[in-house]
């Protein structure tokens, strides 16, 4: 039943008019649209440029790390750019990337003309650019950019912070106003204007999990925002939140930032999730395993994903209660996670598979991502924590759910969807290759981080001792590779973006959903007159 | 001729492939030297084993599809799409493996909270970027620097075995009893990591924490600091030494008996030249991390010290900034961290180095009673 289920009538008469009204010509169709495509493609270009800005900044860290002593930059650049490095990929490139697949995909998922509060949508696009104008423009100020790691612990970011935090206060608060204003529009649009006959449980994944994803943003953006104006506070206006000379309390700065960053690893996650239970029954021609038992997944993980927070500090000195309550719940978190992956591995089961890019890239999806999840109930061992804490195991670990996470769940959707987008079929030799080359580039450079995590090397130095240098010296040759592929990903977009085969509304034999029954490209407007879903 | 050629190569090899004598690839955790520690990698251990175990029968179901049911293979899609049974024992199944993992968890942890009963107190300060060791029932504490020198950071000399592992006064704890640690911070927060101790505890200002730990086995065990904070994290080794009791009590007396030379020194009466050669050693431990060794520091967050206004002028101002500190900077306070003879040395090189010769020199005595009038 579900999703499965569905399709829709009266397809012709909606496409009919369509030709009435296009795109405004010239830079003002970009600067004013509110049209949900448009926005959609710029938040995904914005999310590439971000990537590759992101990713040039990992290649300074890896060839630094690439031998033992300081070679190419100094231990202060260096903390830049590991914090750069994180913000921007956070901030600049996940999350604006499922917002445009967001843009694009809701509405042709549920059946709508567009997103509810178009002009908002424009505005919460144009706040991106603004904010990360900011965020960038650190690394030329005096003092430098911000060098306290994207985490921002204080008071190495009040008290002993380089001038421009201010600035990266600023630009922070305007990415929450950004997200919150797109998480705002998500659940408007998911609530208000489903095609008629698409009840809660006939949505498709991707438009729950994005329904869940747009309730976390809106929970927690608040208290990041809450967080780092209390930073503002501390620096300017001489208040002492988090200094303990002034009464203040350093550990309610983790406190309130994990408040906000446990469930904020879920927001670059669980849109994903969606993706990714689409795309799995497409290629294996056979309907999503476990359909309503996925649903409540994703609910239980968003839910457990408030009161886990504390499993980043477990060597701050929480006492003993808290400590095993923290425990406790974040090894809850395996189960539900544990049930999609499951899910996941039915569908495939006496399937009829195939491999094209966006399935390699699922598949690749979830067994790396379950890698991830295991190191992840690893950490959630108090104890073992105290071993594997602030080491490359976690620089490992969290690596592993965000690049073939998060990353990996992108590229299978861009894959999936570009022949709805341009209306061409991309060159799939050369995805193919992007593929390979990514998953072997990404699995050389992290996977040996485990090794060296174990071995004791701490995160976030830009120097180590000599029993490091060989996993090192590998991990960066993998992150060269993966790095240089993704210019790969770009040739392959922007080749498919000027010709190539002509898709048809339905490039993929096993896709199921409303967006398959428009034609490829989509049409500037698509569903003038609603469909009816039964 | 031979003899510098040998050591050239011997410099060349060493600067470009540093790693290839050190040759490690460890792959797991070491079990490490103490109960907790060993607790941990069994922890650690079987939980592996147990994702291991899960991941070989997932992913051996999903390879088994991959290879099996491939269109190209002419496989027909199945149309079951879902299975009561199954979906409840997938979610019981894991559940019930949590909780064998929780028990075995929560012993450790219990364990690893008592610090009750120790024999020895160690204060550990973490300062940017050093630690500084109390030892709180015997009356004497010092500083723990890095002693990697600039040359090998800088790739100008091979590097050493201890590489960055290594300091200028380690912590010394006897073998076989149980040492209290009291953790905090002088600025920001640091963590201070012995893995084979299995000990690691955030050292945060304004706040205290503690942990124990019991070493049998005596020898030299190394770790880092593991919190970022600041420019030298990645120089601010742990270093610690386990030594029979014997060796221990030796140890702690002399300590006890230098401490007390250091108090005399005060009131000796020094000479420029003397103050300026002390002067320059202790600046290079304390002052060079910031305002470099030429004491040019790096504008804005380090200031440079040649020729600028509080070295060459107001000496009154210099002795406030060091001994005090400046607040909401990273300047810290010295006047606890260097003794008066040190305070009083750094400022005089301060005052005459780099081609500041102001020719004016202030003594440990003048020192001392400044901050006995604060």
């Amino acid at each position: 039943m579900a999703v499965t289920g569905v399709f829709m009538s009266a397809v012709a008469d909606t496409h009919a008019q369509d030709h009435h009204h296009g795109p405004a010509k010239g830079l003002s169709r970009w600067l004013l649209t509110t049209n949900h495509k448009d926005i959609g493609s710029m938040y995904l270009i914005f999310s590439f440029t971000m990537f590759l800005l992101g990713g040039a900044m990992a290649m300074v860290i890896r060839a630094e790390l690439f031998q033992p002593g300081l070679q190419i930059v100094q231990p202060e650049f260096f903390n830049q750019m590991t914090t750069m490095h994180g913000l921007i990929m956070v901030f600049g490139a996940v999350m604006p990337a499922f917002v445009g697949l967001a843009n694009w995909m809701l509405p042709l998922m549920i059946g709508a003309p567009d997103m509810a509060l178009p002009r908002m949508n424009n505005w919460s696009f144009w706040l991106l650019p603004c904010a990360f104008l900011i965020l960038v423009s650190t690394l030329f100020m005096e003092g430098g950019a911000p060098n306290f790691g994207w985490t921002f612990y204080a008071p190495l970011s009040t008290t002993y912070g380089p001038p421009s935090t201010t600035f990266f206060i600023f630009a922070v608060h305007i990415m929450g106003v950004s997200s919150i204003m797109g998480a705002i529009n998500v659940i408007a649009t998911i609530l208000n204007m489903r095609a008629p006959g698409m009840t809660l449980m006939k949505m498709p994944l991707f438009v729950w999990t994005w329904l869940i994803t747009a309730f976390l943003l809106i929970a927690v953006m608040p208290v990041l925002a809450g967080v780092v104006t209390m930073m503002l506070m501390d620096i300017n206006f001489g208040t002492s939140f988090f200094d303990a000379s002034g009464g203040g309390d350093p550990v309610l700065f983790q406190h309130v930032f994990w408040f906000f960053g446990h469930p904020e690893v879920y927001i670059m996650i669980l849109p994903a999730f969606g993706a990714v239970s689409h795309i799995i029954p497409a290629f294996s021609r056979k309907p999503l395993f476990g359909y309503a038992s996925m649903v409540y997944a994703v609910g239980a993980i968003a839910l457990l994903s408030f009161v886990v927070w504390a499993h980043h500090m477990f060597t701050v000195g929480i006492p003993i209660v808290g400590q095993l309550f923290f425990m406790y719940a974040t090894m809850l978190i395996a189960v539900p996670t544990g049930v999609k992956v499951f899910n996941w591995v039915a569908t495939m089961f006496r399937g009829s598979l195939t491999f094209e890019a966006p399935m390699l890239f699922a598949v690749a999806f979830v067994i790396l991502f379950t890698i991830g999840g295991f190191s992840g109930l690893m950490l959630a061992i108090a104890p073992a924590d105290f071993q594997y804490h602030d080491t490359y195991f976690v620089v490992a670990h969290f690596h592993y759910v965000l690049v073939p996470g998060a990353i990996f769940g992108i590229f299978a959707s861009a894959y999936f969807w570009l022949p709805k987008w341009t209306g061409h079929m991309y060159d799939e030799t050369l995805a193919k290759t992007h593929f390979w080359l990514s998953f072997i580039g990404m699995n050389l450079a992290f996977f040996p981080m485990h090794f060296l995590g174990l071995a004791g090397m701490p995160r976030r130095i830009p120097d180590y001792a000599l029993q490091f240098a060989d996993f090192n010296m590998v991990s960066s040759i993998g992150a060269f590779m993966f790095g240089a592929t993704q210019l790969l990903f770009l040739l392959i977009v922007v080749k498919c973006v000027k010709g190539g085969k002509e898709a048809p509304a339905k490039p993929w034999d096993g896709a199921e959903g409303l967006e398959w029954t428009v034609p490829s490209p989509a049409p500037y407007h698509t569903f003038a007159t609603p469909p009816e879903v039964k | 001729m031979r003899v510098h050629a040998q050591r050239a190569g011997a410099l060349l090899g060493g600067l470009m492939f540093p790693a290839w004598s050190m040759a490690d690839w460890t792959l797991n955790m070491t079990p490490g030297v103490t109960g907790t520690s060993n607790d941990i990698f069994s922890l650690h251990m079987t939980i592996l084993w147990i994702c291991v175990a899960i991941g070989v029968v997932v992913f051996g179901v999903m390879f088994w599809s991959i290879f099996a049911h491939r269109k190209s293979q002419g496989a027909k899609p199945a149309n079951f799409h879902e299975n009561t049974m199954v979906e409840i024992l997938w979610t019981i199944i894991p559940f019930a493996i949590l909780v064998v993992m929780a028990i075995p968890a929560t012993a450790t942890l219990v364990d690893m909270y008592d610090t009750s009963e120790s024999e020895v107190d160690i204060k550990v300060t973490g300062y940017q970027w050093k630690w500084q060791y109390e030892y709180i029932n015997e009356d004497f504490g010092y500083f723990s620097n890095l002693s990697t020198p600039r040359e090998q950071i800088d790739n100008r000399q091979a590097k050493g075995e201890n590489y960055l592992l290594e300091v200028d006064n380690p912590l010394v704890i006897p073998v076989g009893k149980k040492v209290r640690f009291l953790l905090t911070a002088n600025d920001v927060i640091h963590s201070w990591w012995v893995p084979d101790f299995g000990v690691k505890k955030d050292a945060i200002p304004g706040f205290i924490n503690e942990t124990w730990t019991r070493v049998d086995k005596p020898g030299t065990y190394r770790g880092q600091c593991t919190e970022l904070c600041g420019k030298d994290h990645g120089f601010m080794p742990v270093v610690v030494e386990a030594v029979p009791e014997e060796e221990y009590n030796a140890w702690v007396a002399e300590k006890k008996e230098a401490a007390e030379r250091e108090r005399q020194l005060t009131e000796k009466d020094w000479t420029m030249a003397e103050l300026m050669e002390r002067g320059e050693k202790a600046y290079q431990t304390a002052c060079a991390a910031c305002h470099q060794p030429n004491g040019q520091g790096a504008p804005p967050a380090f200031p440079s010290l040649v020729g600028t206004q509080v070295v060459t002028e107001d000496m009154a101002a210099h002795i406030d900034i060091v001994v005090n500190g400046v607040s909401g900077s990273a300047m810290q306070a010295f006047g606890n961290q260097l003794s008066e003879v040190d305070l009083a040395a750094v400022i005089t090189y301060e005052r005459n180095a780099w081609g500041n010769n102001t020719g004016e020199m202030v003594t440990p005595k003048e020192i001392f009673d400044y901050k006995n009038q604060q």
